[in-house]
């Protein structure tokens, strides 16, 4: 069976301070060299802090940012967004802010239409047919249709930014933060719809949040990033209880639960590491407490400790 | 377009400055119907009749023409020159600008570095060389005039496009396989429209006078055709002796600009979102209050707030943010208000201090009490003499709270200066140890730093250690964890926790995160729709939620542990708080509402430590006697 997605070494490099001639002064890293791979029907959850690359990564994955090194291969065949009348049929994108993802100035039917029409090659009919389809699919009304987005809630504009991404019939969604701009209530709708419309159109998902309860609670496996690189892989009831990759476990210390104490589980002054001038080594060395020499003479590449569970560390926990 | 309509006649001056400019191109393109005589016939025996005169209304010019021929004609050439320039050059202008703001890069930077040529060199220099190039007539006249202006356009619109192009809606029309042409035209393009409208409304006058100044220096309209710039040009040499010649078509040139201009400043104001949601309209330093009768004194904090009701009044709408809010917090003490976006929460925390904008905001009811002493309503100077000082605000996100072009120091030093006086050195002395307090490393070289070298973390230690500056009795928190990672969040719970411990500070605490209120509050409101519904001790209200909201907000929280699941949802929405439903505002997504429960108006009623705002609570709450 071939993987859904395959990211082999894949990493991106942006110049900083660009003129207009010349090429930049100083150069960051936001993803460094990642291999993942995303089976069929999984939903695999991408957790980080902000400036770690989760969205970098994602976008390129789409094809809206160029790869700087590394390939990315969609259900075995290499990235090839040459035609996005093609590759629009394969990977779809939800994004984090569902009012700014949709056009002001168009009506919901205008913004279904696009990709129906666009890559499907739709007639009238068959569009109108195909979008009460999606809407039932997704508990939207379909008087909401020539409605401007304005007039919708966060919770229905997500919705609709889905029903979209389904239009287009592609079977991998990356799912950029779908619910981190949503209200609790309306969050825990949203992501059961997601759980339903995965089990009915047998959809690959790559998850991306910043909230490790959300991403366990949707996700078979879980990859934790750190300044670029994936540091921890594991499944999703492992990976928190469990962590074995000293950051991971700051992360689920880190996260407000209740019924526990509260206490700061790192020094009060710990920052992250300055893009523009990485440190040496292991990346996270510096707010660790297991560090040893070894952490700053080289950064530790990603082994497996057993099937399911990989790390990046010399000294896992 | 009625509401844009309506908008553009409530500004008079727009309105007249449409009427007149409406009748001046009636005028224009009914002149070829008009009976009047040929203007381009000459009849010298005829010169210098004054206006008024037998067969001449407006006189005639140095060559016996008929005047009012001639400026109608006149008139006509150059409104239409006028509108040709401008339109030309906001296409050409428009076209460059989306097309180096849409690619960006390279073709950005080689596109507006030859604009910004263009634009180096004066106007009229520029539109002569062009004129001297192609030679004089009204054609090249029109052509140098839209030259000059492109880059006006230019700058604009690719200003604009920018900030569109990196919209996440131009992505997803990527992503529905939309080529980059298609992307132009049917994404950027319409929300580029109104920005090239309301350039356009305000150069077109512009684009008059120049093509009028061209024509008069005898570059533009050649004779004997007449425009009202060569009708001037013709008259000057009888500037003072036949002064008529000169004002006849210098009036027409003073109506039409004038008009245009009063009506392209009501078309920019009518169009541009930022004026139409009343960001030109000041707020007043503290809100408008406008309440009935004032509730007795009920809770015994530090701070209390009595059934304080805060509505915003916006044309016939009513939104009851607020409706009746009682809250107290002790010295030490933290208070979690907990809520959904629109719940009333930071509403009610702007409103204790006078800070919700007024217009809309007014405060209709109730009683805020500093210390036994009531605010609302109470003179600015005194709420000045408090805010920062007695009581202070941290809000959510520092970056847009901290003044960017001030270093942090000099900021937090003010922060004490304007509540009582203080040298500079000691005011420096003051700041660098408030940045200690809140444990930022090396206060001393942090001092001096900028805004936007920090990290959010780091600013919203900033933003905590200028909510300390004066040693407060009550810290206000508006979600100031949200915007924040987890490990930066843990690290300002507990710096928060600790300074209230240490300095016997009472917090209230506003998030929409039930783990952070369990962690760090010691009571907790829980709020819906304007009102509290729920009021307890924190780990009573969390372990056992009495309030059906209260109860399936907490199940619909994913917690960490917990695995792979399904979650429960709360169907359907909050309801709008302009048109709140009768009775219990939750009893439309609840599944154990009543006829009952949409009758009338549900109580808080206190048992103990308790409160809860429900006909049906899931289980009698325990009261403090029983425990």
């Amino acid at each position: 069976m071939t993987a859904a997605l395959k990211l082999t070494d894949l990493s991106k490099t942006f110049e900083v301070g660009k003129s207009l001639f010349g090429t930049g002064k100083g150069r960051v890293h936001a993803v460094r060299p990642v291999t993942l791979t995303v089976e069929k029907g999984e939903t695999l959850g991408i957790v980080g802090e902000s400036g770690c690359g989760k969205s970098t990564l994602a976008r390129m994955l789409v094809g809206l940012l160029p790869v700087s090194t590394g390939t990315i291969e969609i259900e075995g065949a290499a990235l090839d967004n040459a035609d996005p009348a093609v590759f629009g049929r394969k990977i779809q994108y939800v994004f984090q802010d569902p009012i700014s993802s949709l056009n002001p100035r168009k009506t919901i039917r205008q913004v279904m239409d696009a990709p129906l029409k666009q890559l499907h090659n739709m007639s009238k009919p068959e569009r109108a047919r195909r979008i009460a389809e999606i809407f039932a699919a997704v508990n939207l009304r379909e008087d909401f249709l020539d409605r401007y987005p304005h007039e919708f809630s966060g919770g229905q504009a997500q919705r609709i930014g889905i029903a979209r991404a389904l239009a287009a019939e592609a079977n991998i969604l990356i799912l950029d933060e779908p619910v981190s701009a949503l209200d609790v209530s309306v969050q825990a709708q949203v992501l059961n719809l997601l759980a339903d419309l995965k089990s009915e159109f047998g959809l690959t998902y790559l998850f991306i949040s910043h909230d490790l309860a959300v991403v366990e609670a949707v996700s078979d496996r879980v990859a934790v990033l750190y300044f670029g690189s994936v540091v921890e892989v594991g499944r999703a009831e492992d990976i928190f209880a469990r962590p074995r990759h000293p950051y991971t476990r700051l992360l689920a210390d880190s996260a407000p639960v209740v019924g526990r104490p509260l206490t700061a589980p790192e020094g009060k002054d710990a920052e992250l590491p300055d893009p523009l001038n990485p440190p040496t080594g292991c990346a996270f060395r510096a707010r660790c407490a297991f560090a040893t020499e070894a952490c700053a003479a080289s950064a530790p590449d990603l082994t497996d400790l057993d099937p399911s569970h990989s790390v990046a560390c010399f000294n896992p926990l | 377009m009625t509401a844009f309509l309506k908008l553009l006649a409530r500004n008079r001056l727009a309105l007249w400055g449409g009427v007149v400019l409406a009748v001046v191109i009636f005028l224009a393109l009914i002149t070829p119907l008009l009976p009047l005589p040929d203007p381009d016939v000459t009849n010298t025996a005829d010169r210098f009749k004054k206006p008024f005169s037998e067969g001449a209304f407006l006189g005639t010019d140095h060559l016996g023409r008929d005047l009012l021929s001639r400026l109608m004609w006149g008139t006509r050439l150059s409104l239409a020159v006028g509108f040709a320039a401008a339109i030309i050059a906001a296409t050409i202008g428009a076209a460059i600008g989306i097309i180096a703001g849409y690619y960006g890069g390279r073709t950005d930077n080689v596109i507006m570095r030859g604009v910004d040529m263009l634009m180096a060199f004066p106007y009229i220099l520029l539109a002569l060389a062009i004129v001297a190039a192609l030679g004089p007539g009204l054609m090249n006249a029109l052509i140098a005039v839209a030259a000059v202006n492109v880059p006006f356009f230019a700058r604009n619109i690719r200003g604009i496009t920018v900030g569109i192009a990196n919209k996440e809606f131009v992505d997803a029309a990527r992503l529905a396989g939309m080529s980059d042409a298609r992307i132009i035209l049917t994404e950027i393009l319409p929300n580029v429209v109104p920005v090239i409208v309301i350039a356009m409304s305000t150069t077109i006058g512009w684009m008059i006078l120049e093509t009028a100044g061209l024509s008069f220096l005898g570059l533009g309209s050649q004779p004997p055709q007449a425009d009202l710039g060569s009708m001037l040009g013709e008259a000057r040499s009888a500037l003072i002796t036949n002064p008529h010649t000169s004002i006849v078509p210098g009036v027409m040139i003073l109506i039409i600009v004038m008009a245009i201009n009063l009506l392209g400043d009501g078309v920019r104001d009518a169009l541009d979102p930022r004026l139409k949601s009343g960001a030109l309209s000041r707020p007043m330093p503290a809100t408008l209050v406008d309440r009935k009768h004032v509730p007795k004194p009920t809770g015994d904090g530090i701070l209390a707030l009595d059934d304080l009701q805060t509505q915003f009044h916006v044309k016939d709408r009513v939104y009851k943010a607020v409706g009746g809010v009682t809250l107290s917090v002790r010295p030490g003490e933290c208070l979690g208000i907990i809520g959904e976006s629109g719940s009333g929460k930071s509403v009610t925390a702007l409103s204790v201090m006078g800070l919700v904008a007024s217009p809309p905001g007014v405060i209709t009811g109730g009683a805020v009490r500093f210390e036994g002493e009531d605010l609302v309503g109470a003179p600015y100077e005194k709420l000045r003499a408090l805010r920062g000082n007695k009581v202070a605000y941290i809000f959510q996100d520092p970056l847009s709270t901290l003044h960017p072009l001030y270093r942090v120091g000099d900021q937090l030093a003010e922060a004490i200066s304007s509540h009582r006086r203080i040298s500079r050195a000691d005011g420096r002395a003051n700041a660098i140890e408030l940045l200690k307090s809140v444990r930022i490393p090396n206060a001393e070289s942090r001092i001096d730093s900028y805004p936007h070298e920090m990290s959010g973390g780091m600013r919203q230690r900033v933003g905590i250690a200028m909510a300390l500056a004066n040693d407060p009795d009550v810290i206000i928190a508006d979600e100031p964890t949200t915007a924040l990672d987890v490990t930066v969040q843990a690290q300002i719970l507990a710096l928060l926790n600790d300074l209230r411990r240490e300095r016997g500070l009472a917090i209230v605490f506003i998030t929409h995160d039930f783990g952070v209120v369990a962690q760090l509050c010691d009571r907790v409101a829980v709020m819906y729709a304007g009102r509290i519904v729920e009021e307890g001790v924190t780990g009573e209200v969390l372990a056992a939620p009495v309030h059906p909201y209260t109860k399936r907000l907490i199940d619909c929280v994913p917690e960490l542990g917990g695995g792979r699941r399904v979650l429960a949802a709360i169907p359907g929405l909050p309801p709008m708080v302009d048109q709140l439903p009768e009775g219990c505002a939750f009893a439309e997504r609840c599944d154990k509402a009543a006829p009952a429960c949409r009758a009338g108006e549900v109580a808080l009623v206190a048992h103990g430590t308790r409160a809860v705002r429900c006909i049906d609570p899931e289980r009698a709450p325990r009261t403090e006697a029983a425990q």
